[in-house]
């Protein structure tokens, strides 16, 4: 005997939980099936920014993406307060991208402008600033800071109190929630899905996945792909201080509690998120107080890593199964800037079911078309 | 005021060493820990916790639970269980987040 459900969601991460809880506080009922602390949890290792000003070069779809899930955001975050009473620590000021040289500096105007140039009709509100200038927008910084490009959209909130809430919502809303719920077992047909989790078996007419990196074994089973790798990045928090920024940079941000983050590297590493490097460690350290030279009076309480879940082209992927229609996919990296997104523009997507024509360019398609290298004549 | 929840056992080791708990002159053991002569002053709270205000008293006495958080010698938020006493140590309450300061150090934008 199965349990019957209007959507299965796969995966009880940001991304999962947000789209569940887009499902079920629009009439669906949705079980969402949570993998357990076996997972790579990358949610729980989050920085925290609601981040336009790096997303989207070269895919002005991923731009529109991104800065429509910030203007989301604000909503979000208020009915997730009304229905929870968390506060998420949402604020959305504006941000910096700081540049610590000439040659960083200059690439990032080049950067911006091409931002702008692809963004097209949606415009794109940016100012470069120099050394002064930045100062004003955040006392403290070093003379190291050569510059930084500014725009309006950025922003950064509690990405735990975001997973908890989303949580609460969702089970509020009379969502169906199973811990240690991994999937054993998936059978397909045409808006009609039979998913076996935690000894029970689910059925509907829809199924999400949004396992994380754990979707690239489970997408196949419903004839969707998900090549996606993890991408580890290091984190280091301060003890708490007063408020002295502002707004958040790129790569470090101070919570609503007062202690400083740091999150500053990329590695490629395989699955082993339970390492941390001295040299990453020091280097971040090193490009912080380069940035904010009071940070060096900070101690350093905790550090930890995660897995970021990347696509081939650093780009979410959300798809639509050609041959079970009803079955989607969803990945991304970035859990806490699209959860605006994933409740309030894909959960509705999925309800209606299926994903407008604007979607195809996130579908996992993309990967196939890839043509043999052009040799020159000469 | 009541008595003291803490007092020292004199037999175990002479209280040898004089430090100030929030000025107030505290005699503790040689070796004993920073936390130790916050009990015995019997001070009501060692810090005001950053995010709501509440006081706090060293717990742990372990380096475990940051409850003891206190200003030693003029270093914010250092926790007094696994700081040993000195002659002449200053222990003020740690209240709320620590200052940072921004424009005090070397390298700082003027």
């Amino acid at each position: 005997m199965s349990h019957t459900h209007d959507a299965i969601v796969v995966g009880g991460g940001l991304v999962g939980t947000a789209i569940a809880y887009g499902l079920q506080k629009r009439g669906l009922s949705t079980v969402l099936l949570d993998e357990g602390d076996v997972a790579h949890r990358a949610s729980r290792g989050n920085f925290g920014l609601v981040w336009v000003q790096s997303k989207g070069l070269g895919a002005p779809h991923y731009q529109r993406w991104t800065r429509g899930s910030a203007d989301a955001w604000p909503a979000l975050a208020r009915e997730l307060g009304e229905r929870t009473g968390l506060d998420l620590g949402l604020h959305q000021p504006g941000g910096l991208h700081v540049c610590l040289s000439g040659e960083e500096f200059e690439a990032r105007g080049a950067y911006m402008a091409r931002l702008r140039r692809e963004a097209g009709n949606l415009g794109l509100e940016y100012r470069m600033l120099d050394h002064d200038e930045t100062a004003e927008m955040l006392p403290g910084i070093g003379r190291a800071v050569v510059g930084a490009s500014w725009t309006p959209y950025d922003g950064h909130a509690s990405p735990l109190y975001l997973l908890r809430s989303l949580h609460a919502a969702f089970a509020g809303a009379g969502g169906t929630y199973r811990p240690n719920a991994g999937v054993s077992e998936g059978t397909a047909a045409p808006r009609d899905f039979r998913v076996e989790a935690g000894g029970e078996a689910h059925r509907a007419p829809r199924v999400v996945l949004a396992a994380g990196l754990g979707n690239a074994a489970l997408a196949p089973r419903f004839g969707l792909e998900a090549p996606v790798r993890p991408q580890r990045g290091q984190i280091l928090v301060t003890e708490r201080a007063r408020q002295l920024l502002p707004m958040p940079t790129t790569t470090i941000r101070q919570t609503d509690e007062g202690s400083v983050m740091i999150g500053d590297s990329k590695e490629e590493a395989g699955y082993d998120s339970a390492t941390q490097t001295p040299e990453i460690m020091r280097t971040m350290a090193r490009r912080a107080v380069l940035t904010f030279p009071w940070i060096a009076e900070l101690n350093i309480v905790r550090a930890w890593s995660a897995l970021r879940v990347m696509a081939p082209d650093g780009l979410p992927i959300y798809d639509e199964s050609d041959r079970f229609p009803g079955a989607f996919t969803a990945n991304c990296h970035s859990g806490v800037t699209l959860a605006g997104a994933h409740a309030d523009i894909f959960a509705p997507m999925v309800a209606a079911g299926g994903l407008p024509p604007e979607m195809a360019p996130f579908s996992a398609r993309r990967f196939h078309d890839v043509r043999p290298p052009v040799h020159s004549a000469a | 005021m009541s008595a003291p929840l803490f007092t020292a056992r004199p037999e175990a080791r002479p209280a040898a060493v004089e430090v100030l708990v929030e000025g107030r002159p505290v005699a503790v053991p040689e070796g004993a820990s920073a936390a130790a002569a916050v009990l015995l002053a019997g001070t009501p709270a060692i810090r005001e916790t950053p995010v709501t205000g509440s006081p706090r008293l060293p717990y742990c006495m372990m380096g475990i639970c940051f409850d003891c958080l206190a200003r030693i010698d003029g270093v914010a938020n250092r926790q007094a269980c696994m700081v040993t006493v000195a002659p002449g140590m200053r222990i003020e309450p740690q209240r709320g987040a620590r200052a940072a300061r921004p424009g005090d150090r070397p390298g700082a934008a003027a």
